[in-house]
């Protein structure tokens, strides 16, 4: 009688063993790596300015009573291209952005900004990536919002489409 | 779609001379890699240290390798942010934690145990146990016989 039940046992554990493999293979992959830092403040950092006479960004200026955007994004980055008019959107709507420029060379950025517009208040340079890794974020574009305490209250993560506007402006609205 | 005639070899040529000149689209930027991406720490006890750090830390945009084996620019400023801390006198643990806390626990390959990843130490005694059972009976009979 147990004989009959042990015989069994090798099948039911491969069974098992084949189900977890299937669901792990279809389901979908996250792609995407959050931030660990969201709920949290800002983590301390300070950024010189991106472009001569222009103002930098530190984690000083993120804690004034004002919520603010900040977007990560580059001028090597082809999405942050696709996204541009959507913070000139943002900004016309009266939302402060920041800019963090990811290894970005003065000349580029300030090509990129006159072809695809300028909607940022400061742009801080992070020339050895070390503001974005100290942020938790994976990659430009990103997008953070940011309450006026200096809690990081949402991120989006790859290019702000049209449809991701609303989302990003209600974050906005409720860290005021 | 590109075509070529069956002898027109100018045609290929030229397709590839035009895949030389071709930029790829890639993404990264034009600047140069980190001093510490590619660049050994002077100390070869904290260069070592790093070293095993990096094989252990996942690459954010080459999802699937270590920073250590990725030529991805992002896992070089990793490298880079890795040894200028090591430099800096903090121990492997502190850096690790440090990257913890802005990833979560996706960025490391050596998983803490807690509540999600017990399992994996559990079921290898579990296992051992459950074949202990297994062949208890075997022993029991041969000495009988």
């Amino acid at each position: 009688m147990k004989r009959r039940f042990i015989i069994w046992v090798p099948l039911t554990v491969f069974v098992v063993f084949a189900i977890i493999f299937a669901i792990g293979l279809y389901a979908p992959v996250a792609r995407t790596v959050p931030s660990a830092l969201i709920g949290q403040s800002v983590p301390e950092f300070e950024l010189a300015g991106a472009l001569p006479g222009r103002p930098g960004l530190s984690s000083g200026s993120l804690r004034r009573g004002e919520p603010r955007v900040v977007n990560i994004f580059a001028s090597w980055c082809i999405p942050c291209r696709a996204e541009a008019p959507q913070l000139e959107a943002l900004a016309r709507r009266g939302v402060p952005i920041d800019g963090i420029a990811v290894r970005d060379r003065p000349q580029d950025l300030a090509a990129f900004l006159t072809t695809y517009g300028d909607p940022f208040a400061t742009i801080g340079a992070d020339n050895d990536r070390q503001v974005q890794l100290n942020l938790g974020s994976a990659g430009v574009p990103e997008t953070f919002v940011i309450d006026g305490q200096g809690i990081i209250r949402h991120q989006h993560i790859g290019a702000i489409t049209n449809a991701d506007v609303p989302a990003i402006l209600a974050a906005w609205e409720a860290a005021r | 779609m590109l075509r070529f005639a069956r002898n027109d070899g100018l045609g290929l040529v030229a397709f590839f001379a035009a895949l030389v000149v071709a930029t790829p689209s890639l993404a990264d930027s034009l600047m140069p890699a980190a001093e510490y991406a590619h660049k050994q720490l002077p100390d070869a006890r904290q260069e070592a240290q790093a070293r095993a750090l990096m094989d252990t830390i996942r690459c954010l945009v080459c999802q699937g390798q270590a920073i250590g084996d990725s030529d991805a620019e992002m896992a070089g400023d990793m490298r880079a942010l890795i040894r200028t801390r090591i430099q800096a006198g903090e121990s492997p643990q502190e850096v690790r934690a440090w990257l913890v806390s802005r990833y979560g626990n996706w960025v490391t390959y050596d998983p803490p145990l807690d509540g999600t990843t017990w399992p994996l130490w559990a079921a290898p005694l579990l296992l051992v146990l459950f074949g202990l059972w297994l062949v208890r009976g075997r022993f029991k009979r041969r000495r009988k016989g």
